[in-house]
């Protein structure tokens, strides 16, 4: 399997012939009009297979987090074909999207984005709402995510009350709490110290090795990009690199 | 389904204490402010109606001359006479009772006191036209009106100012140049619309006062009761044709008396106390605004932190519908809250207002319903149309939105 970045040819996993979970087909994400114009994504192919943790790095502007934010359907293309397990995103209208959000992806974000004022547990239970999942079950399986984050005892904590590490856990439960297959984590520990990072990488290692969800994970920082088996370069809004590599540790 | 959006509504409103108290009370400003003041203004037209009405409504009365109050003597004209009074009673069929009155102020005189009252002739009729009983005492006795004996009735004002607390029954009092026995009292009649003291009165034969005090034979006023359940409009007409015709009014002249109508007299009445509900409807109206532009900057100000948490909701999976039937039923919730408090609120005020103000307590249900719309509507309005925007954004720039 061959793809195209800005002049290299490089050679990923070509034992892998079947339908790409995600694929990027001359993706352009355009901001602004006239001076302001930015180009954030300029014919961006990219194609991303079930159960890889991808790191995805880059400078400030270099389009990562644009990209990211187009594969959770949070964001649109200015052009060009985004496919999520062969089925064309573009086609599919606001509804069909949240359906995707709702039952394929899970989101962490660099500021943990929990609802204020809300318990641990409302908070990761909020996606299973949506899903229609009852009031039983919906706790049970918060309960367990919460547990699985080590935050047995936090449940009725509000994010306020929670350590900046503890909200990012209370983030990463809500969500695997729908059992995605796929999280998109935008910098996930920006806002950590080092010790703190390290734990939410070693969480989400795990959950890629043990669990067999796919991560996309964007991070600047180059000492947590070797928890990922591939490493994605953003510059400029091209891919300059694109390289499998062994994990460490 | 819904019950998991009421939940995760009340679970909003809950979280967000202080924004969900300045909302609701947004609401119950304007709600209470609406109906504590259109139902004082309800009140005091209904104790202007009650006035109106103690004078009885199916009550006629005839003046001579055009123009005047109900209590003037009338001017131009030709007085009537008692042949007048017995002609309205007798040849029209419509007409229960008819009574003459003539009147004029006097100083009453007994002891060492004095007081200035009004002194009626009239006879026995004027206590069914002007529906008015006696406390102690006795009527007129057919003998004294026909002779026009010198006896009266007082009022209770009247009385009180001259006896205190005595017997006034069997004394004699002085008036000008008469003396007058004391055969009844009259129960209180209190003031009238117009706000004179009806119980300021002294009533004796009409003869008595012709040749007593007037010093003539003329009738200033008749006071006609049409019988019931006929139209006052037909009894009027009646009556006017035969004054007509007894005052030899060619067809091309104006009429030289007034037949008054309590109807009349309440329109008018009506029309004053419309201005002042008219007056407080409008203050009570820029009280509903200011609670509703109160709940627009609630809404407005809490727009920035509403917009992000709509993004997460998004995030996580929720459809725009889901986010959208949420805030509508949160904005819901709360204009129910705060319009059921407002309602409670408002009827206690107006309660307190109409006893402070002696007026009766007649809380109205549309005012009630539409105060309560009104807030509703301007609640889920800011609630709703605002979170509609925000739900239709990408969710990354909800997400993102400073």
């Amino acid at each position: 399997m061959m793809v195209q970045t800005s002049g290299q040819k490089i050679l990923i996993n070509d034992q892998k012939t079947a339908v790409p979970l995600i694929a990027f087909k001359d993706i352009n994400k355009i901001y602004g009009e006239g001076e302001a114009r930015v180009h954030a994504l300029n014919a961006i192919n990219l194609n991303i297979y079930t159960g890889e943790f991808v790191a995805i790095m880059g400078p400030s502007g270099s389009g990562k987090s644009t990209a990211m934010n187009i594969i959770g359907c949070l964001d649109s293309p200015t052009s060009g074909v985004y496919e999520f397990e062969g089925i064309e995103v573009g086609n599919l209208n606001r509804y069909q999207r949240a359906l995707l959000r709702r039952n394929y992806l899970g989101f962490v974000f660099q500021g943990y984005n929990l609802l204020a004022r809300t318990s641990a547990l409302e908070n990761v239970e909020l996606p299973l709402i949506y899903k229609g999942i009852a009031r039983d079950e919906r706790r049970q399986r918060a309960l367990e995510a919460l547990d699985k984050m080590g935050l047995k005892g936090r449940e009725e904590h509000t994010p306020s009350q929670l350590s900046g590490g503890q909200q990012q856990r209370v983030a990463i439960a809500r969500a695997i709490v729908t059992r995605p297959n796929v999280i998109l984590a935008d910098e996930p520990t920006g806002n950590l110290d080092t010790e703190r990072s390290k734990e939410i990488m070693e969480i989400l290692k795990k959950l890629n090795e043990d669990d067999g969800i796919t991560i996309l994970m964007v991070t600047h920082e180059p000492e947590l990009a070797v928890y990922a088996n591939r490493h994605i370069d953003f510059r400029d809004g091209i891919i300059e690199s694109d390289s499998q590599c062994k994990r460490e540790g | 389904m819904f019950f998991e959006t009421l939940r995760l509504a009340i679970q909003a409103i809950i979280s967000n204490t202080m924004r969900s108290f300045l909302t609701v009370l947004g609401v119950i400003i304007g709600v209470a402010a609406v109906i504590s003041m259109v139902t004082v203004g309800q009140g005091s037209t209904d104790q202007v109606e009650a006035n109106v009405a103690s004078l009885g409504t199916n009550l006629l009365m005839i003046s001579s001359g055009r123009g005047g109050g109900p209590n003037s003597a009338g001017g131009g004209g030709t007085s009537f006479k008692l042949k007048d009074v017995d002609a309205i009673e007798d040849q029209i069929a419509k007409i229960q009772s008819a009574a003459p009155s003539s009147s004029s102020q006097v100083q009453v005189i007994f002891g060492n006191n004095n007081y200035s009252s009004s002194i009626v002739g009239t006879d026995n009729r004027y206590f069914i036209v002007r529906d008015w009983d006696l406390s102690s005492g006795r009527e007129f006795y057919e003998s004294e009106i026909r002779s026009g004996t010198s006896v009266c009735l007082l009022g209770q004002t009247i009385r009180e100012e001259l006896f205190g607390s005595g017997n006034p029954l069997g004394e004699t009092i002085r008036l000008k140049n008469a003396s007058c026995k004391i055969i009844g009292v009259l129960e209180e009649k209190g003031a009238s619309s117009f706000g004179n003291d009806q119980d300021n009165v002294i009533l004796m034969p009409i003869k008595a006062f012709h040749r007593r005090i007037a010093g003539n034979q003329d009738v200033t006023m008749i006071y006609a009761t049409v019988r019931d359940g006929i139209s006052t409009d037909k009894a009027k007409t009646e009556i006017e044709n035969l004054l007509r015709e007894r005052r030899r009014i060619t067809t091309d002249e104006e009429d030289d008396f007034d037949v008054r109508d309590m109807k009349q007299m309440a329109t008018m009445m009506t029309s004053v106390t419309g201005v002042l509900t008219g007056l407080l409807s409008s203050v009570a109206a820029v009280s509903l605004l200011v609670g509703g532009i109160g709940i627009m900057n609630i809404m407005l100000v809490s727009v920035t932190e509403r917009t992000r948490e709509i993004g997460i909701r998004l995030a996580v999976g929720a459809s725009e519908q889901q986010v959208l039937m949420q805030f509508l039923v949160e904005a819901v919730v709360l204009s129910i809250i705060g319009g059921v408090l407002g309602i409670v609120l408002g009827l206690l005020l107006a309660y307190a207002g109409s006893i402070w103000l002696s007026i009766p307590f007649s809380p109205s249900l549309s005012i009630i319903l539409y105060a309560f719309l009104f807030s509703a509507v301007v609640g889920i309005v800011f609630g709703y149309f605002p979170a509609r925007r925000a739900a239709r954004l990408n969710p990354i720039d909800a997400l993102r939105y400073q």
